[in-house]
């Protein structure tokens, strides 16, 4: 598979939402390049095409959030196995949280994962780095050294920032060279021990619950010193309705904020615990109805402007004890591109809109090329068949992670193709490439 | 989406016992009239009843408790069945073993029953979902979750004191929010046909929500308590203490504490119950605890009649069990 292989894809429904392209028509690519969208190019001679009719051709997916697990799990799961997985889920670029071991907070682990992933070549690695030295909170990492490696942001990982002046120092360090800061929002105190939504199903259950309020508080306190020291602030993983209601009143007040929301929040909540579903203990917990509803809501008015998998690799038997002792996390890629589309289905989001929230919305909070079919632009590109049914199976998922609440769940749109810089990197067993 | 209630075989049978949630009011009241059957059996000379003879009961238990583990042993014994009693907090998982690989390893002896008593909400579930299949789960206390078996045998002291659930008022004072049995109690309550069940606490030591478990709430004792039937005191952990829900033993004393004088706002009938431990002078005055409405030693006689006759049912020999009466 060399870089200046031709291909040509033809007759699919291409949707470009960053450039508002919904219609049928071809792509050439060429040299890892988009060369030409509708219009075949003088003098191409294409060595592969793929027939896409029937078929709705979009730019590669980004996602905000996947744990790869390497360094320092390898024993879990790679970067090898996981960017296949994305590679099969027709996510073409990824962003993987500090929270490794060890942590990146230096730019020589940076440097590592970047060449593994580019040895993997299945996808586009971003490295976040740590806001403050080994997570702990306590002195600020070296965020430009992190930046020039290659990191595209800094973030507190799972360990909220509960020293506020730590905070206001690491937002303020970041802002002077504009680096963007992805916080988790989380008061730990306000968490306690807590395992599940403090509601009623917690409440009948018996889990120690994490009230809404330990996002909302922490929400406050963000936003007052996104506002006092500038930073520009992406919220990772909503949960909770208040909070998405907070960041859209921020947004109103122009603040530089944003926000993403899993997969997986937009369609569970608080009631799919019942019977203590291991696979359903989350970080941040599945909330109530009324929070899910209002997340979709600021999903639709783009207050919530990017849709991740928070992908997390776990061995089996990580769930394999009574919920409380459990890991939280699940694994997420394969169901990244079929949770969005549900979204059309049920008549929250457009077809247009739901790619944008998984393409360019996150390509453009992490102000990034990517997630756009422009000509000249990387050849990253997601073909899925949007007809297709099928039911997710344990032993069908891709990646080293199996557990997923959604076992069993049926899906309607598969991915057929991905390119990835210009080179097919996965393709279905039932397609075709002449 | 109504998952199987896996508590039940299939042909609707109590197969474990893992909680009172999902169970049918014909269900609780066939364990009480089956208990009934078997209050008889410690009052014989030869106590014992041949019905698990040949099976093999694990009481394993991952927290600290004597009344309850000693109780589920004199039950089984008086069942005839054989008992093997595991303090796992202090063995194989100090060692790094996993609740799995326990399960397993115990499996492999060939034990019929397990009773299981664990600080994890829903361990009994996760054991009754992995255990082979004719194998039988008793929960014996589950996290905050529950400890259907204590409920059950406060229902049976209920039930011999009052008779019918249907107009009774019943207050269950204390720990609501961390406490297993006020969830157990309540559900059996309510499925029971109570008239109005009570809880009364500071909304520190309550859920966000206390309606939605069907009660009424109230943050005074001595209006929550009046005109009621059944006085359920819950057991105050002393690590409440430390984690900011209290101020003092004392204060709670003052505000939450029985006394004979408070008790005169409930009926003149009034029972007055405990799952004890009793911490005297903190849920209540020992007048109270050693006074003529307190049932707090007839609880755990009857304890013994309520869990052989879940041992029994939820072996399949609750048939035999009526004939032995």
């Amino acid at each position: 598979m060399s870089a200046s292989t031709s291909i040509q894809i033809l007759g699919g429904r291409l949707i470009d939402p960053a450039n508002r392209i919904d219609q049928i028509c071809n792509l050439y690519i060429h040299n890892g390049k988009i060369l030409s969208v509708g219009d075949r190019p003088d003098n191409f001679t294409p060595q592969q095409t793929i027939d896409a009719t029937g078929k709705i051709v979009c730019p590669g997916l980004v996602d905000l959030s996947v744990r790869l697990r390497e360094p320092g799990d390898e024993h879990i799961a790679t970067i090898s196995s996981e960017t296949s997985a994305a590679a099969k889920a027709g996510i073409t670029t990824l962003c993987c949280p500090p929270d490794t071991d060890p942590v990146i907070d230096t730019p020589a682990v940076v440097t590592l994962i970047l060449r593994r992933a580019k040895r993997a070549a299945k996808a586009r690695l971003l490295p976040i780095g740590a806001m403050t030295q080994k997570l702990a909170g306590e002195h600020l990492s070296e965020m430009v050294a992190l930046k020039r490696a290659g990191c595209v942001a800094m973030s507190n990982g799972y360990a909220p920032l509960s020293n506020t002046l730590v905070e206001r120092r690491a937002l303020e360090y970041a802002a002077t060279f504009g680096i963007m800061a992805i916080l988790r929002p989380e008061d730990r105190h306000l968490r306690n021990n807590g395992f599940a939504h403090e509601g009623p199903v917690s409440a009948r259950l018996g889990l120690p619950g994490i009230p809404e309020a330990a996002e909302s508080v922490a929400v406050a306190r963000d936003l007052a010193l996104a506002e006092h020291t500038g930073c520009r602030i992406h919220f990772h993983l909503l949960s909770s309705g208040t909070a998405a209601r907070m960041i859209e009143q921020a947004q109103h007040q122009r603040l530089p904020v944003s926000a993403n929301v899993a997969a997986h929040q937009l369609h569970l909540t608080e009631m799919d615990i019942e019977d203590f579903d291991s696979n359903c203990h989350l970080n941040p917990p599945l909330r109530s109805l009324a929070d899910r509803d209002a997340l979709r809501s600021a999903l639709a008015k783009g207050v919530i402007g990017a849709i991740c998998s928070d992908h997390q690799p776990l061995k089996d038997d990580a769930k394999e004890a009574p919920f409380p002792s459990t890991a939280t996390g699940m694994s997420g890629l394969q169901t990244l591109l079929p949770l969005t589309l549900k979204l059309v289905d049920e008549g929250v989001l457009s077809l247009s809109e739901a790619i944008a929230r998984i393409t360019s919305g996150p390509a453009d909070i992490l102000e990034l090329p990517y997630g756009r079919l422009n000509a000249g632009s990387s050849a990253d590109i997601c073909i899925f068949d949007p007809d297709q049914h099928w039911v997710l199976k344990k032993d069908e998922i891709p990646g080293a992670g199996h557990n997923t609440p959604f076992i069993g769940w049926e899906f309607q749109g598969k991915v057929t193709h991905t390119l990835f810089e210009g080179r097919i990197v996965f393709q279905s067993d039932s397609s075709t490439v002449a | 989406m109504s998952k199987p209630n896996i508590q039940l075989d299939n042909n609707g049978r109590l197969k474990h016992f893992l909680t009172i949630d999902g169970l049918k009011r014909e269900m609780l009241n066939e364990i009480l009239d089956t208990a009934e059957s078997f209050t008889g059996v410690s009052e014989r000379v030869v106590k014992k009843v041949p019905l698990l003879r040949g099976k093999t009961i694990c009481n394993l238990f991952f927290e600290n408790s004597t009344r309850t583990r000693t109780t589920f042993e004199v039950a089984a014994k008086r069942l005839s069945a054989d008992v093997l009693n595991l303090n796992v907090s202090t063995s194989s998982t100090t060692k790094g073993e996993t609740l799995l690989d326990t399960l397993r390893n115990l499996e492999a002896m060939h034990v019929d029953m397990f009773v299981i008593r664990h600080s994890d909400s829903g361990a009994a579930h996760f054991f009754a979902t992995h255990a082979a299949p004719h194998i039988s789960v008793i929960n014996a206390g589950d996290g905050q979750h529950a400890h259907p078996t204590q409920a059950m045998l406060d229902m049976f002291t209920i039930r011999r004191h009052k008779g019918e659930f249907t107009g009774l008022r019943v207050a269950i004072v204390g720990d609501i929010l961390h406490s297993r049995v006020a969830r157990s109690q309540i559900l059996a309550l309510n499925t029971l046909g109570t008239s109005e069940v009570r809880v009364i606490a500071p909304r520190t030591l309550l859920p966000p929500d206390p309606r939605t478990m069907g009660v009424h709430v109230f943050h005074d004792l001595e209006e929550g308590i009046k005109d009621v039937d059944v006085i359920i005191m819950l057991r105050l952990q002393k690590e409440r203490m430390t984690g900011a829900l209290l101020p003092s033993e004392h204060e709670y004393f003052q505000l939450y504490g029985l006394t004979e004088k408070r008790l005169k706002a409930a009926k003149p009938d009034a029972i007055v119950m405990h799952p004890g431990p009793i911490n005297r002078g903190v849920e209540m005055d020992s007048q109270v605890a050693d006074g003529p409405r307190s049932v707090i030693l007839q609880q755990v006689s009857f304890g013994i009649a309520v869990r052989m006759a879940v041992m029994s049912m939820t072996m399949g020999t609750q048939a035999q069990g009526a004939a032995a009466r």
